[in-house]
């Protein structure tokens, strides 16, 4: 499996405080990952010094990342002024980009919607279109900094089966950063949890495919990962103590 | 500063209020106000100058106004058709149209030009803007001598003292209008790669637009503005010459027509950049609309 991602003693300061701390993450091709952490650990910095938007931090390190790389913001950020099929090819130049942006839409389920304004759509649909404008790209690598955080549970569900399959349909490198420890077991192929300025868990998360025991082992994944969030659940401390 | 709980009003009361007022007679009182002014009609505009011509014309008809002081509308409606007739009015109308032209797409270009500059690059912003700031607290009055100074008194100072009036309100509204583009946009179009073209054409220019066209509004009202000052200066043509013949003779109703030449010219430009505003800014939800 090659190398789509890899960082090494990656460092990154602002003003007064270090915030990542010789940080190391490899992700291969096709990967889904998803990145927790507490707030303030330092999540946004690590997704975007991989976006290369971090020109106020300092820092050192080594950082590969492909060039053909998509971010996807907590907002949808659409452009106001452009129509949505306008907003998901942007910048793209070619004969049949609008063409791909229709199917990148249509895979979004937004048929229908290519002519209207972005403030004609909801929370939800608007992420929607601004997850078709990252996909239509075909990146190599998605970053996308908690992309469901502003929308309600059952909307997040429904990313949660589209984000899915796109992912199969397309298959990039995913680094997903979330605060939802459920969404991370749910989607991701592994887990990283960043604490202090590095990554203090690196876990393969292979459920079973459903039923009581896929639930067990998500439950026990569950109360393992609260735990290093240094949230205390009796789940994660009969974890830890069966450990121990 | 201490509170003391017992004084503010608990939720608990609130809750209970509630219901009661539901299913009361105060369900009309408590109903949400509506903030924003209802739907527009589509010739409501017309109401305000309407009255003030009803009321014009009363006092006229009731001779409560002195012709020689402010003639009746209707003695406007004869006269412009006189002038017309003997081809002064839109001699001189076309004239003074051909200079506000001028002077605006001068204006415009320059106010567009260096509000671009300055709000896309460093360095000009600090060359370009402080210098702008500086200037516009000069009435343009006051610039005239020093116009006619330069440019003489003929075609050249009207047309440059109209463009300077204009470049001003174009400059200031199209720069913080740059200014305000906000930095996640910016950061959008470097995670799209676009090119620094596609930036300006996508992001830059939609943004600033609706500054821009309140600088225009502001501009094109300033460049008649500018336009009678100059042409009552000294002119051999134009609307404002005609004026200032008809005073020399005290032909009021003359003046009057001039005076409402301007209004229509003001009235009507701005209405174009009304209507060029309304198809440019489709996207946006406003209250005026
Ligand atoms: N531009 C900045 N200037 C100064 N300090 C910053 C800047 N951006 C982030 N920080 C600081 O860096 C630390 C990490 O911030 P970061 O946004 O990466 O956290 P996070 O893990 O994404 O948190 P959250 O889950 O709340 O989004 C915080 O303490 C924050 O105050
Ligand atoms: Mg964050």
């Amino acid at each position: 499996m090659s190398v789509v991602v890899r960082v090494r003693g990656l460092t990154r300061r602002f003003a007064v405080k270090g915030v990542l701390n010789g940080l190391d993450l490899d992700i291969h091709r096709g990967e889904f990952v998803a990145l927790l952490g507490r707030s303030g650990s330092g999540k946004s910095t690590l997704l975007r010094a991989l976006a290369d938007l971090d020109h106020e931090a300092e820092g050192e390190g080594e950082l590969v990342t492909p060039s053909r790389l998509s971010v996807v913001f907590q907002d949808a950020r659409l452009l106001p002024w452009k129509r949505v099929l306008d907003n998901v090819i942007l910048g793209l130049e070619g004969p049949d980009v609008r063409a791909r942006g229709r199917k990148a839409l249509a895979e979004m389920e937004l048929d229908g919607l290519e002519d209207a304004w972005p403030h004609e759509l909801s929370g939800g649909q608007q992420q929607r279109v601004a997850l078709a404008r990252s996909l239509v790209r075909q990146p190599d690598l998605l970053l996308a900094d908690e992309p469901f955080g502003a929308l309600d549970a059952l909307t997040r569900i429904r990313m949660h089966v589209l984000l899915r399959r796109l992912s199969d349909l397309y298959n990039p490198a995913i680094l997903l950063v979330t605060h939802d420890v459920d969404e991370a077991i749910e989607l991701a192929d592994r887990v990283v949890v960043l604490d202090g300025g590095r990554l203090i868990a690196d876990v393969r998360v292979a459920l079973p495919p459903e039923g009581a025991p896929r639930r067990e082992a998500s439950a026990v994944l569950r109360g393992r990962f609260l735990g290093l969030l240094g949230v205390e659940t009796s789940q994660a401390a009969s974890h830890e103590r069966i450990k121990a | 500063m201490t509170i003391d709980i017992r004084t503010l009003p608990t939720i608990e009361a609130n809750v209970r209020r509630r219901p009661a007022a539901r299913t009361s007679s105060a369900v009309a009182e408590r109903r949400r106000i509506p903030l924003a002014p209802g739907a527009p009609r589509r010739w409501g505009w017309i109401i305000g100058p309407a009255l003030l011509l009803l009321y014009w014309s009363v006092l006229s008809a009731t001779g409560f106004l002195d012709t020689r002081i402010l003639p009746a509308p209707w003695t406007a409606v004869t006269t412009a058709v006189e002038l017309i007739r003997e081809g002064r009015l839109q001699e001189n109308l076309a004239v003074s149209a051909g200079r506000a032209a001028a002077g605006l797409v001068f204006g415009v270009a320059a106010g567009v030009l260096l509000a671009l500059v300055s709000g896309l690059n460093r360095l000009g912003g600090y060359v370009i803007d402080g210098v702008v700031q500086l200037k516009r607290g000069i009435p343009i009055l006051a610039v005239i001598p020093f116009m006619v100074l330069w440019f003489g008194i003929g075609e050249g100072m009207k047309v440059a003292t109209i463009a300077i009036t204009v470049f001003f309100p174009i400059y200031l509204h199209t720069h913080s209008a740059l200014r305000a583009i906000e930095l996640k946009q910016v950061e959008l179009a470097e995670t799209l790669r676009l090119s620094r073209w596609q930036f300006v054409r996508h992001v830059v220019v939609p943004a600033a637009l609706p500054g821009f066209l309140t600088g225009l509004r502001f501009g094109v009202t300033s460049a008649w503005l500018a336009l009678v000052v100059v042409e009552q200066l000294n002119a051999t043509s134009g609307v404002g010459y005609m004026v200032t013949l008809a005073r020399n003779y005290a032909q009021s109703d003359v003046m009057l027509v001039g005076l409402v030449v301007y209004a229509l010219l003001g009235f009507c430009s701005d209405a174009g950049v009304r209507l060029l505003e309304k198809r440019a800014l489709g996207w946006r939800r406003t209250l005026g609309q």
